[in-house]
Order: C-alpha cells, then sequence, then structure tokens
C-alpha cells in the first residue's frame, strides 16, 4: 500500500497514552495506514484508536533517552504519548504528520472502510431530492423544480435539480447565472407555511463598478413578488465590505433596478475572520493557568462570542421578516456558500420546528450545506491548531452548531436531540469513516461516485441503537416559532465542546442520566395509571352485570 | 391609595396600560384587561430613579433588590414625584420595628408564629457533627453574651483549653470573637474553626491565645500542624496592623502555618455588584462591551477567590490537618467561606434541612450582621452594605452548576432564599445578631422563615435528589 513509506515504525513498546481525566495506560502504539492505535497488554483493549485525519497538529519534545509527542485534534481534544526512545518518538511523529497530511482524497478512509454494522436505511438514499421535494408541495403553484443545472453546467456547487420561480425558463437561469459570482442564481430555501413567504439565497451579483444590469436577474426575483408587495434582500457583509467588493467585479442589488426590493446589510465577518477567532479561542480554552480576569478578557480578545452574535442576529432578522411580515427574503453574501448558508440553515431551525428533530436536522444540513455547496473539504481541512496554508479553512459549520447551540441552550425542550449530537456532527464534519462530508459540491461527490464507494454517515447515526444516545429527555415537540435572545447576557461559551479537556463533563452527563430515568419513570407510572383506569371500567362493568352495584353510583368514580 | 393610569415598559416595547396602587407594604401594578399584574415588596426596591421628561410623560425606574428593574412611565409629574417620595419612605423605614416581619400575618394561617423558631438549633447541629466529644466541649461562658456579645450562646471549645485561657483569648481578639469550633470532620478529627483578627498591633502577643491555637490544633492529635488562613489581602492585614489589630506572628505561635488569601473587602464588593448590575442592564450592548464589563466588575473574580479559599479549607480538612478562619471581624469573609468549605466537606449540608442548619450555625448564630449587610433600614449606614449573603448564594449556584446531582434544592430554593433575605417579611433576617434577636423577641412576634420553607419547600426541590455521599470539591 502507499502508505508503508509514510510509516517509519509501524509498532512501539511500552508508550504510555495521557489523556485529560483518564489515567495514563501503557500499552503498544501502532501506526497503520489510516489509524493511530494504542493497546494495553494487561486488559487486551484498545484504549486509543485515533484516525490520522483527526490530528490537526503534531508536537514533539524529547529529552535525551525518552521522548513525548503531543496530538492535538481537529476536535479541539488532545493527548500525549510518552515513548521511551528519542529515534522512535521522532519516527512516530512523522509518520503522524505525514499521514494526516495526505492530500490525496480517495486515499482517505472513508474509502477503504467497511462497516461492522448492518445498514438499515441507506444515509445516500435517506434525503434524496425528490423525497425531499414533497416538503414544497404547497408552493408548486409558483415554484417549479428546474434541470437547467443539469451535469452542473451552470452552477459548480449547485445540485442538478433546483427550485425556481415557475415563471423562469432555464434560459433565463442560463443568463443569470452569468450574473451572480460563480453561477449561483437564487433559488429557493424555505417555504414557511404560516406566513406564505419564502427564503432564499444566492451569491453576489456582478455589477462592479460600473454598475451591470441583468434584466433576467430583476425579472427572476421579481416574479417571487406580488404587485406592490415588498420583499427583503438581505445582504450578509457590511457597507464597506460591499463597497470594496465592487472593485472587483462584485456588487449588490441597487434599488433603481429592483425598486420592490428593501436592501438591509446585517454585516457578519468573513471566514478568515472567524479561523483566527477559533484560533484564539481555544488558546484561551487550553490555558487553564489564567484567572478569572484574563480568561474573560481573553474570551473576549477571541471575538468568537461575537460572530456568534452577529450570525444570530442576521438569522432572527430574516426570521422575523418572514414570519412577521410575511416578506420574501433573499440572503447572500459574496460567494453565497459561508455565511449566507448559516443564516438561511439557521432562520429554519427557528422557524421550523421540522428542522428540530434527528431527521428534520440532517435534512437541513443535507439540503443547505451539502446539496448548497459548503465547501466542507477545503473548511474543515484544519481546525484550531494548525497554520493554514491555503487560508480555505474557516470553522464556518462548527459556528452554525454553536449557534443552534445557543438556541438550544434557550429551549432545552424543543429540540429532539442533545447536545452531543451537535458535537458528533461537528468531528464527523473534519475527519470521520464516513464519506457525507467529503468534497467540496455535489458535482465532485458524484465525480468520485462517494455514494458506491463511501458509507454515509447517516447510516451510521439514524440506527436505533447510535440514535438513542442523542435523544434529549426533555424533548416536548414544540411546534412555534422560537425567537432566541441575541443579547450578549444570553448568550454563553459552549462549555460542552471547546472545554471538555480542561473540565470534566462527567458530572454533567450525570444529571442527564438522572434525568432520563425519571422522564422514563414518569412515562411508566403514566402507563401504569392508564392500564389500572382500563381495568377500573372493566371491573366496574363487570360488578354492575354481576348486579354487585348500580350504573348509576359509577359517574362519580369514572372522573 | 393612589389610582394613577400609567404605561409599564418591562423591557420590551409592548408596553401596557393600567393602575398602579400603593399599599402600606406593596407597589401594584395592574393591567386593565386585568392580564397582568405586578407585585413589588417596598422593601424590595433597591433604589427609585425619576428620569427625564419624555412626551409619554413621566419616567419612574425602579430597581429591586432582587435584580428585577421596571420602569413606569406616568402621565403627570407631580404624580410621579409623589410616588417617587412614598417610595422613597416606604422602601427604608427610619425603625427596625416598622419592617414587614412585624406587621406580616400568614393568610393560610398553616402554622403559627413560633412555628420553625427551633427547627435549627446549634446544640443539635454539633450533636450531629459528633461533638461534644473527648477534644471538643461546650462551654457555658458566654451564656449570657458576656465575654462576645456577637457570638452565639453556645460554643465549642477543646477540651483542654481552661477558662482563663479562653477568656483571655477573648480580650486579644478584636471584639472578642475568640477561635471556637465551626466543623468537626468525624472521618478524621480534623476542624474548622473561627474568629475574629487578633489585636497583635506590631508586637503585642497573648499567650492565652498562643495556648488556645495549640489547643486548638492538639485537639487534631494526629497533626503536627494546623492552617490559620487570612482571607483578606496582606496589605489590608498590614493596614489594620497599624491600627493595633492584625495577625498572628508566626514566631510566637508554635506549629502553624500562615497563609493570606486576598478575598477583597466589603466596600470592594458592594461597588463590583453595583458595576455588575449596570453591565446587565445595559440596553443592547455589544458582545465586547459586555464581556469586558463584566471582567471590569471584578464580581466573577471576587466568587473565584472565595470559592478557592473555600476549597483551600476544604482540602486540609480532607487531609487532616484543622484550619483556623479569620478576617478583619469574623464576620463577613470568615461565614462565606467556612460554610462553603463544610458545604463541600459534608453532604447534610446539600439537602434542604442541611442548608438551613447551615445558615442558622455559620450565619446567623455567629452574627453575621444581616440588617447592617442588607441596608433594611433608613439609619443604616451606605458603607456598612454588602453583598455577602448574595455572594454566598452564587457561590453555591456555581456549586450546583457543576454538581448538578449533588444538591437536593436547585436555583430557586436560593433565589427564594435571597428574596425572603431582603424582603423582611419573616424576622429571621432581622438583627444583627443571635442577642440582637432575642432582645427583639422575634421568635414571639414574627415568622420563621424556615418554618415557612418547611412548609413549602416541595417547590424548591430539584428535580434530581438522588444525594451522593462523599466530598466535592471545585475546579475552576
Amino acid at each position: 500500500m502507499e502508505f508503508a513509506e509514510f510509516i517509519k515504525t509501524p509498532m512501539v513498546d511500552g508508550v504510555t497514552l495521557r489523556k485529560p481525566f483518564c489515567k495514563p495506560v501503557e500499552g503498544t502504539l501502532c501506526i497503520t495506514g489510516h489509524h493511530l492505535i494504542l493497546s494495553s497488554r494487561k486488559t487486551n483493549r484498545e484504549e486509543l484508536w485515533l484516525l490520522h485525519s483527526s490530528v490537526d497538529s503534531v508536537e514533539k519534545r524529547l529529552d535525551n533517552t525518552r521522548g513525548v509527542v503531543m496530538i492535538r485534534c481537529k476536535d479541539l481534544t488532545r493527548l500525549a504519548l510518552d515513548i521511551p526512545s528519542a529515534t522512535e518518538c521522532l519516527n512516530v511523529a512523522l509518520s503522524i504528520e505525514q499521514l494526516s497530511n495526505i492530500d490525496d482524497i480517495t486515499l482517505k478512509y472513508p474509502f477503504f472502510y467497511r462497516p461492522t454494522f448492518d445498514i438499515l436505511e441507506d444515509g445516500w438514499q435517506a434525503f434524496q431530492q425528490g423525497a425531499e421535494m414533497s416538503r414544497y408541495k404547497e408552493c408548486m403553484e409558483d415554484w417549479r423544480i428546474s434541470t437547467a443545472n443539469k451535469d452542473y453546467k451552470l452552477c459548480q456547487s449547485y445540485p442538478q435539480s433546483v427550485v425556481v420561480p415557475k415563471g423562469v425558463t432555464d434560459e433565463m437561469l442560463a443568463k443569470v447565472a452569468q450574473f451572480r459570482q460563480n453561477g449561483r442564481f437564487p433559488v429557493l430555501s424555505y417555504f414557511h407555511r404560516d406566513s406564505k413567504a419564502v427564503l432564499m439565497r444566492s451569491s453576489q451579483p456582478l455589477t462592479g463598478s460600473s454598475g451591470r444590469r441583468c434584466k433576467d436577474d430583476e425579472r427572476l426575483v421579481n416574479a417571487v413578488l406580488g404587485i406592490g408587495i415588498r420583499g427583503y434582500i438581505i445582504d450578509t457583509r457590511s457597507q464597506s465590505a460591499v463597497k470594496a467588493e465592487l472593485k472587483t467585479g462584485g456588487g449588490y442589488e441597487p434599488e433603481a433596478h429592483y425598486s420592490q426590493w428593501k436592501r438591509l446589510n446585517q454585516a457578519i465577518e468573513r471566514r478568515q475572520v472567524f479561523h483566527e477567532s477559533l484560533i484564539k479561542l481555544i488558546e484561551a480554552c487550553a490555558d487553564t493557568g489564567t484567572t478569572q480576569d484574563k480568561w474573560l478578557s481573553k474570551l473576549d480578545a477571541s471575538g468568537w462570542l461575537g460572530h456568534v452574535k452577529d450570525i444570530l442576529t442576521c438569522a432572527c432578522l430574516v426570521a422575523q421578516c418572514i414570519d412577521k411580515d410575511a416578506a420574501c427574503v433573499l440572503v447572500h453574501g459574496s460567494e453565497g456558500v459561508d455565511t449566507t448558508l448559516q443564516v438561511t440553515s439557521l432562520a429554519q431551525v427557528i422557524m421550523d420546528h421540522d428542522c428540530r428533530t434527528f431527521t428534520g436536522f440532517e435534512a437541513l444540513i443535507e439540503r443547505e450545506w451539502l446539496q448548497g455547496g459548503h465547501p466542507f473539504s477545503d473548511r474543515c481541512a484544519k481546525s484550531a491548531h494548525a497554520v493554514t496554508r491555503q487560508r480555505q479553512e474557516s470553522p464556518v459549520f462548527l459556528l452554525f452548531l454553536d449557534c443552534v447551540w445557543q438556541i438550544w441552550q434557550q429551549f432545552p425542550c424543543s429540540f429532539e436531540f442533545t447536545e452531543d449530537f451537535l458535537i458528533v456532527l461537528f468531528e464527523h464534519a473534519y475527519s470521520s469513516q464516513f464519506g457525507t462530508f467529503l468534497c467540496n459540491s455535489d458535482l465532485e461527490r458524484k465525480c468520485l461516485k462517494l455514494h458506491s464507494r463511501t458509507i454515509s454517515l447517516w447510516s451510521y447515526l439514524n440506527r436505533p441503537e447510535v440514535l438513542g444516545q442523542y435523544i434529549n429527555p426533555m424533548y416536548d415537540p414544540n411546534p412555534a416559532v422560537i425567537w432566541p435572545s441575541v443579547a450578549p447576557q444570553s448568550l454563553t461559551l459552549w462549555s460542552g465542546l471547546y472545554l471538555r479537556s480542561q473540565i470534566n463533563q462527567s458530572k454533567q452527563q450525570e444529571a442527564w442520566t438522572e434525568v432520563a430515568k425519571i422522564r422514563e419513570y414518569d412515562k411508566e407510572l403514566r402507563s401504569k395509571v392508564m392500564k389500572l383506569r382500563r381495568h377500573l371500567v372493566f371491573l366496574e362493568q363487570e360488578a354492575v352485570t354481576a348486579g354487585v352495584i348500580l350504573p348509576s353510583t359509577l359517574n362519580g368514580d369514572i372522573n | 391609595v393612589e389610582n394613577v393610569k400609567l404605561l409599564e415598559r418591562f423591557s420590551s416595547r409592548n408596553a401596557a396600560v393600567g393602575t398602579l396602587y400603593l399599599t402600606a407594604t406593596h407597589l401594584i401594578f395592574m393591567d386593565s384587561s386585568g392580564k397582568k399584574e405586578i407585585w413589588i415588596l417596598h422593601m424590595h426596591l433597591a433604589q427609585v430613579d425619576k428620569l427625564p421628561l419624555t412626551t409619554g410623560g413621566c419616567p419612574l425606574q425602579l430597581h429591586c433588590r432582587n435584580f428585577m428593574c421596571i420602569t413606569f412611565i406616568l402621565p403627570r409629574e407631580r404624580e410621579c414625584h409623589d410616588v417617587y417620595t412614598s417610595l422613597m419612605e416606604l422602601s427604608k423605614p427610619a425603625n427596625i420595628e416598622s419592617l414587614y416581619a412585624f406587621s406580616y400575618t400568614d393568610q393560610m394561617d398553616d402554622y403559627s408564629k413560633d412555628y420553625g423558631w427551633d427547627l435549627f438549633d446549634t446544640k443539635t447541629e454539633f450533636m450531629r457533627q459528633g461533638v461534644p466529644n473527648d477534644q471538643w466541649v461546650l462551654s457555658e461562658l458566654n451564656n449570657q453574651y458576656e465575654i462576645c456579645d456577637t457570638y452565639p450562646k453556645h460554643l465549642y471549645v477543646p477540651s483542654c483549653a481552661s477558662t482563663p485561657v479562653i477568656m483571655g483569648s477573648s480580650k486579644f481578639r478584636s471584639r472578642g470573637r475568640l477561635p471556637v469550633l465551626s466543623y468537626y470532620y468525624i472521618h478524621n478529627g480534623a476542624t474548622i474553626c473561627r474568629c475574629s483578627q487578633p489585636l497583635a498591633g506590631f508586637s503585642a502577643r497573648c499567650v492565652e491565645d498562643e495556648q488556645l491555637l495549640h489547643a486548638i490544633l492538639k485537639a487534631n492529635p494526629p497533626s503536627s500542624y494546623m492552617y490559620v488562613v487570612d482571607t483578606r489581602p496582606k496589605i489590608n492585614a498590614m493596614a489594620n496592623r497599624a491600627q493595633g489589630k492584625g495577625y498572628e506572628n508566626e514566631a510566637n505561635y508554635s506549629d502553624i502555618k500562615f497563609h493570606f488569601i486576598g478575598i477583597e473587602n466589603i466596600h470592594v464588593m458592594r461597588g463590583s455588584l453595583q458595576k455588575l448590575v449596570d453591565v446587565c442592564e445595559l440596553k443592547n450592548p455589544s458582545m465586547s462591551s459586555f464581556l469586558s464589563g463584566l471582567e471590569a466588575s471584578g464580581w466573577l473574580k471576587h466568587i473565584q477567590a472565595v470559592l478557592e479559599t473555600s476549597v483551600f479549607i476544604a482540602k486540609a480538612v480532607l487531609e487532616g490537618i484543622s484550619v483556623l478562619v479569620h478576617c478583619s471581624d469574623g464576620w463577613d469573609r470568615t461565614a462565606q467561606t467556612c460554610s462553603l468549605a463544610s458545604l463541600m466537606l459534608d453532604p447534610y449540608y446539600r439537602t434542604i434541612q442541611g442548608f438551613m442548619a447551615l445558615i442558622e450555625k455559620e450565619w446567623l448564630s455567629f452574627g453575621h450582621k444581616f440588617t447592617d449587610r442588607c441596608g433594611f433600614l433608613g439609619s443604616v449606614d451606605v458603607k456598612e452594605t454588602s453583598p455577602v449573603f448574595t455572594q454566598f448564594l452564587e457561590a453555591v449556584w456555581q456549586m450546583t452548576q457543576q454538581f448538578p446531582c449533588a444538591f437536593q434544592y436547585n436555583e430557586r430554593f436560593l433565589l427564594t432564599l435571597h428574596d425572603h433575605l431582603y424582603s423582611c417579611q419573616f424576622g429571621t433576617f432581622i438583627g444583627n445578631c443571635q442577642k440582637d434577636r432575642l432582645d427583639l423577641k422575634l421568635s414571639e412576634r414574627t415568622y420563621s422563615l424556615w418554618g415557612y420553607l418547611n412548609k413549602r419547600s416541595s417547590s424548591g426541590v430539584a428535580c434530581t435528589t438522588g444525594l451522593r455521599q462523599g466530598c466535592i470539591l471545585e475546579t475552576r
């Protein structure tokens, strides 16, 4: 296999593994093509089974005869390996370093992984567009499914079929695609049943400084609105950022040509800033020596919660326009694959209770993020510990999950899943044995035939024994729109994720187990009551037929 | 009762119109549709502000001691002024006998006034801990509050300490608050003791005091030394030296290890809470201004300091080393840290009953000056007020967050305690020490909060009552 050349030392004895909140374990370390494995001779058990692709950075510390390899993972956890020989230590570090940085996507583990479970339902088929389209049944009078993007000719980051206004022909779409960055013409993202308003997304129009126009683009967006009805275009960039983009050919929809639309700038930082922020945040979290003073100013300096606030604020604004004003909304930033998707998907979590269930949330991710063309491969190549080369990395998806967690925190009974479910999604987005989050777009996934060559994360997650771990015991379906507070006073750091290597989460787990037990007991008692009631009715009828009691004395008892 | 039409704003845009009533005890707002009703106890008003006149009328902003903030808009300025002056008078009665507790009668009438006053007495609590025993005995010396009027009647001292030693030591301690037992850890015999600062000045020493400390050490035979924890910052303790007070000279006391911890004084805490409240009431702050404001308030830093000190004490006791804790007078920081350390060590204090017993012992009987610190009366100097007990409750809350399954009570119980700390509906927190409460005959004239909570405690019970044994210690 090609990996052999990278593996300098396939096996080292007498290695000690140290992880937060665990006793150090000694064992034999093995390096395989995809995994770093440590098994303890004593217990005959694997204490560590780590994918190379989940390694974010490797550091080594030598001390004459022995050495330590410190590994920081993309999922923000960390571990250390004490290795008895200095040469072995260097070899191990180098091997991991190289194996974790293999660029060829087809060499990644999902292409080699064979599931050890029976697939009940193939995750690749679970959210086929056809099935998903039933969501839009009610608006199909005004909208249609277009296959204008067949063979990805118009837009490489869109799926082959998209939902567009009925009055717009495929020829018009081709022209509009020319006018929008990377061909991302406005498409339907969400139809709100309560107000009949729709949410659309796109990339920026390429007006440039000369003020180019595209009649078909204007026709397309106006086709959404009735006569005299106004809609909102929500731009996720600041006004100055928009001006800067004019020079490079980007732009915005000028009032003169889009007179029915009101443009609002609800600024969210650019994705490069997110990445810097995450690095600072994780540095602050890792520094356990800080006093309260420094901790708060470091948290502040990272700017992370500020981004969370900005994104949530924008999503709330969108939801408000759609739900309260019953107005149609078009959201875009620049490329329309980062902040745009954060906002459109969060707005749906707020407005659509279906998105707060397991399947609904998975469908949302499939629809908005995977089909929507968020470049997962690029964005999640590295996380908080690595110096990035391509500057494509950015925790855009993590920020989305963080925002969902903030809402979850404020409405703990309105979500079917626990925060662990969000953490699992985060982990798999960065490194996984499943193919779901590989590649940057539907096109790339089709080219590599991921659906036949790899296993879908959904196939794994959606089995009852797995999903069961993530059920929120407090869930009480709530069909209403939920309005999160975006005041800084209400936003907190997601310590279950960012501080899980610093603060032991076992006490929180214990509390959840306790809550689940109580809910279970409550359910049991309720069904017992039901059973006893039924039995009582039966006995009473029997008594009446036997003539032991008179029917008239019964009424009071039943109530 | 004034009858005024007014606009009400409660931190949101939709205003309700209704009527404002002033009664002898409450300010009541009633929505004209009858849907909304707000009752504010006059005692809960911390601050009343008249804001600048607007087109809508004359706004009156009320800041409550339970951190609620409400703004009413009154149509006419004269009425606003009248309400303002009435509230100012009503929220701070001039003398102690006009506090709400003295006029309050329970509507439900399911228990009598004397119920609850004797639920928790110090003797039973120490009995539970395993005292008196061979090493510790009950001293009768303070039965009439002769040697220290801010201490309880019943003092527990080492059995080998003679009367002259105790008398001598009390003369050497600020306000006579000599070292006595606060908590006996039955598993290893180590203890937490508490006192006030010694009147050491720069060179004074007191043989009896040294003997008493030695006796405390000897009461825990396996240990060869004990800690003396001064919870103040060193600089404050040095400043006290110049006034003839100060701290123990390690050279004079054999086998003690001396520690300064650095919890700030009541004035710093008062300022800190005010800053915190201001930050929390900011309208539309940015994330950054909120976080930096939170940091600048220093509130969390102070909570952390209090908890850290308590962890230090609890850890020492776990390791079998006795600890003597003091600050200046030994009724603020000492009460906080001794009670929190006991809470970490002893699961009993994490039950509802135990928590009441803890407050009764460490706070009420050992003379935390509730009336002064909470500023119940108009006559109380503002400089004497400080959110010491609030801080204690928050520290407990922080622990409930970290150990959600270890406590029988929940956040609501702590909030109820805090509300009634300031409501003065019950006599429990009135007065500055045990002697005050006896002199005021509170147990005959007012209801006890413990009785009330005992009758209605089911609402404060945390849903996870699987009580864990053993100790819990804070981390971060």
